[in-house]
């Protein structure tokens, strides 16, 4: 096997994830920035993270001071996704990758470098991973500084647009699956019942903070999709 | 700087770390337990879908834009485009309809 061409390899599929990172992270940088965080922290926090959603969530619990677990909880729950994405891609791995290698590069797993990763036709190996977030890494955290500083010449309504480009990726990675699967579509609005009614009861908005809110809606309409429609097998959903 | 920065950014950081990889290096086999991995499948969807709900709703200061930038990322994630395209056109669309909006009003 060819070692540097699999390294170029990764590098190759890695192009198109690494742009879209970089769109989403300058909006993420102006997010920041309208939190309050100074440039390197946001930067910082993209840059040690590497993840739309927890990063996203993340920022709000610091701005409103919330407290460590929380915080702490919060990413648990929000990024439990990768957890998954890891015993998922482990059945796809090759001998390279000793436990020093899945140490270091398990940093690297997100959403769009798992979903090509784990549809790869050869077994993924050590090389090709480096290579697949390689690029990514470079987009998401260049497109949080550009953000960051940038953000801030940018008119208030290309800003304010900017704002709704994480939703737009979030939209991406679900309506695809719950137009392929009814009971996913099901939890999916069960999940965003449940965070409206968070949202817009004031008893529970007044008592529970954004972290929490996520973590509850997530937990709830997955055990109620764990039992409703349990999978039916390794990666293939129950119909229902 | 941001009051508690570093402690914040180390807390999300190492469990934001530990959850990907911690399950990537101890678990090489197949997970067995079905209600385990039925609650894992959704956790991706369920947790994406409330950030987004009813949020999105007010990512700009009055609701019309962003209804509008929802509808079109709504339809084209639909009719399967990418990352890219579904998220540059929902705020395309939010862009032009508060520019409309501002001019009529």
């Amino acid at each position: 096997m060819n070692h540097r061409n699999d390294f170029a390899e990764g590098i190759r599929n890695g192009i198109p994830i690494a742009l879209g990172y970089f769109f989403v992270s300058f909006a993420f940088g102006i997010t920041g920035s309208g939190f309050g965080l100074r440039w390197w922290e946001t930067v910082l926090i993209s840059m040690l993270n590497l993840t739309s959603a927890g990063q996203f969530a993340g920022v709000k619990v610091i701005a409103a001071m919330g407290g460590y677990t929380e915080l702490a909880l919060t990413q648990l729950v929000i990024n439990l996704r990768y957890s998954l994405m890891g015993i998922s891609l482990s059945q796809n791995t090759d001998e390279s990758f000793g436990t020093a290698g899945r140490a270091a590069l398990g940093f690297g797993i997100t959403d769009e470098i798992y979903a090509v990763a784990v549809n790869r036709e050869t077994p993924v190996t050590k090389l090709y991973f480096l290579g697949l977030m390689t690029l990514p890494y470079i987009g998401w955290s260049g497109g949080t500084l550009a953000g960051a500083i940038f953000g801030n010449v940018v008119p208030a309504m290309l800003s304010e647009a900017m704002g709704l480009a994480l939703y737009g990726m979030f939209i991406a990675i679900v309506v695809p699956k719950a137009k392929e699967s009814r009971s996913t579509l099901l939890i999916v609005l069960l999940s965003i019942a449940i965070s409206c009614a968070i949202y817009y009861i004031p008893v529970l908005s007044k008592h529970i903070s954004v972290g929490f809110a996520v973590i509850l809606c997530a937990i709830l309409a997955s055990i109620a999709g764990a039992i409703l429609f349990p999978i039916a097998d390794e990666g293939e959903e129950a119909k229902s | 700087m941001t009051p508690h920065f570093i402690p914040y950014l180390l807390t999300m950081s190492v469990v934001t770390y530990l959850v990907r990889a911690v399950p990537f290096v101890a678990f090489r086999k197949k997970v067995n337990n079905r209600f385990f991995r039925s609650f894992l499948y959704y956790i991706p969807y369920t947790v994406l879908a409330a950030m987004t709900f009813p949020a999105i709703l007010y990512a700009t200061s009055s609701c019309i834009p962003a209804i509008a930038g929802t509808a079109v990322a709504l339809v084209l994630a639909y009719r399967g485009r990418g990352l890219v395209t579904v998220s540059l056109s929902a705020c395309g669309t939010a862009l032009v309809v508060e520019f409309l909006r501002t001019l009529i009003l």
